[in-house]
């Protein structure tokens, strides 16, 4: 193995295996550091991929890499404590190809991701960690490895390191994350067999769906839990702020608990049994939090560059295309023979034109306004329950006395005025 | 910031043994702790709350004794405790390379 590279990524998650699979198709040599036994070994996910991203670096990739189950259902919750308002939408159409998105497991996902970089050309070396870039001049030239002898060196170095991205704070990229700007995360696979599961779920054979739910289910919480089938397991798991989590004295996995023996939720899981329990945080910073993306001989991509939209629950396509985009720009950079920043700055300028950065910008403030108002989730979610709890339930009263009644408690509650601010602030953070 | 939770945690009785969690996963422990507690003294005197007991995922940090037993055996990676300990006082490495919990699904 040359102790010279074009590039090193480190990690192997879909971030790093995207750059390093575009960078090695353009001939760059390439080696990815994983700190896992295998690829996927340290990733966690709700577990939802994208297929329109995937589809970009690897076309039809669904006939051949291991998924769980097409996503044909989303479902959403606003629970409180022993009912939900539900809605969702399911679509024939996300039965059948392209797809919109899978659930997966990113261990099995991520090994045969690697194994297509690895026919690629790319070099994956497992079980290493990265303590250090090596840093000359002012750009960073390598890595030091945990390994004896592990120095390795290249023209870039794409950190591809998740949230905790220890690499990119040592370059002074960005400050420690605050507890407000990371979600801590807890989940469990529940097995059940794949008819059990089609059956609660009401979908065809080897059909899935997600659920996401808000209000009771992070008891007050800002955060989310979820429910996603995979083939013959059921994923669930809720993410709050860290720095609620911390204040209120909440053991996470208690909250899960909770969740699983909530009245909506517990018979869907019925029997699942536990064979797996994670933790993982999950970057809401959002746009404010993104760190610099782009120095001498290095870019950052995916979690580590807090590439994840919370409202919509999207990570691994963000994560993705940074990786996609990163390469894009080395490849250029490679082109000319220079990886100084400006080099490879079209990497932020691109990602600053997709999507991604559009999205992020948009929900720039979504977080904070639900971490500083949470009436949002206490007070309107139940009140939503409540009022349809009402107006559903037949005991003799007239319609309009029901309206009446619920208008009359909601304003009892709270003026029109803060009703009307509440309304407007919501609709600030999400337009 | 004026949230609180709209339930009391206690009086919904859960008990959890989060062993019996840790249980289902595949490790391979190193000898040295990836985790290191700088200074037994601040968790002594000048961190009342000992929140690492309560938001680690893993309950890796119990109060034991007087001071803060680290079962880092046990940890899932997660990173909580260096960015949450209050005081600042947990000094957090990944494990080497090929160490610590090996996720099979996710």
């Amino acid at each position: 193995m040359p102790d010279k590279f074009d590039a090193i990524v480190v990690g192997a998650g879909v971030a790093g295996l995207a750059a390093a699979y575009k960078m090695a198709q353009e001939g760059l040599s390439v080696v990815v550091i994983e700190r896992g036994d295998y690829p996927g070994a340290k990733n966690v996910m709700g577990g939802v991929l994208y297929r329109a991203m995937t589809e970009e670096l690897i076309p039809e990739f669904w006939r051949e890499a291991p998924l769980q189950r097409p996503v044909v259902e989303q479902r959403f919750w606003l629970m409180d404590s022993q009912s939900a308002v539900t809605t969702g939408y399911k679509t024939k159409e996300w039965a059948m190809e392209p797809y919109n998105c899978f659930t997966v497991f990113r261990s099995q996902f991520d090994q045969w991701f690697a194994r297509k970089c690895t026919e690629a050309g790319v070099v994956i070396i497992n079980e290493t960690l990265v303590e250090s870039c090596i840093m000359e001049n002012d750009r960073v030239v390598g890595v030091r490895t945990g390994r004896p002898e592990g120095d390795l060196y290249a023209n870039v170095v794409v950190l591809a390191d998740g949230v905790n991205s220890m690499l990119s704070r040592q370059l002074g990229f960005h400050k420690e994350w605050e507890p407000r700007q990371v979600a801590l995360a807890v989940m469990e696979e529940l097995k059940l067999p794949s008819e059990v599961i089609e059956e609660r779920f009401n979908l065809d054979p080897g059909m899935g769906a997600t659920i996401e739910i808000y209000g009771d289910s992070t008891l007050g919480l800002v955060g989310t839990a979820f429910i996603y089938t995979n083939k013959e397991h059921i994923s669930i798991g809720v993410g709050t702020l860290l720095s609620q989590v911390r204040q209120l004295k909440v053991r996470p996995y208690e909250l899960l608990e909770y969740l699983k023996s909530h009245p909506m939720v517990r018979p869907l899981i019925k029997k699942g049994e536990p064979v797996e329990y994670y933790a993982h945080l999950v970057p809401e910073g959002g746009y404010k939090a993104i760190p610099k993306l782009v120095g001498n001989g290095v870019v950052v991509v995916g979690d580590a560059a807090q590439l994840v939209n919370g409202m919509h629950r999207e990570g691994s396509n963000l994560a993705m295309i940074s990786g996609r985009l990163a390469a894009e720009a080395i490849i250029m950079a490679y082109k000319i023979g220079s990886f100084e920043a400006r080099d490879l700055s079209p990497y932020e300028e691109n990602l600053r034109n997709s999507f991604v950065m559009k999205d992020l910008k948009k929900y720039k403030n979504a977080s904070h306004l639900l971490e500083v108002n949470p009436q949002y989730l206490n007070e309107y979610i139940p009140a939503t329950n409540m009022a349809l709890h009402e107006m559903l339930t037949v005991d003799g009263m007239s319609k309009q006395e029901k309206q009446k009644a619920i208008i009359k408690r909601a304003l009892s509650r709270k003026s029109l005025f803060s009703l009307g601010k509440d309304v407007y602030k919501a609709w600030k953070a999400m337009k | 910031m004026n949230y609180k939770l709209t339930k009391n945690m206690k009086a919904l009785d859960i008990e959890i043994n989060i062993d019996n969690k840790l249980f289902l996963n595949r490790w391979k422990p190193d000898r040295e702790s990836h985790l290191v507690v700088v200074d037994h003294s601040v968790c002594a005197g000048k961190c009342p709350g000992k929140d690492c007991t309560f938001f680690c995922p893993a309950r890796v940090y119990e109060w034991r004794d007087g001071r803060i037993a680290v079962g880092f055996e046990g940890c899932l990676e997660c990173g909580a405790c260096r960015i949450a300990c209050p005081q600042g006082n947990i000094r957090w490495r990944y494990p080497r390379g090929g160490y610590g919990v090996q996720f099979r699904l996710a």
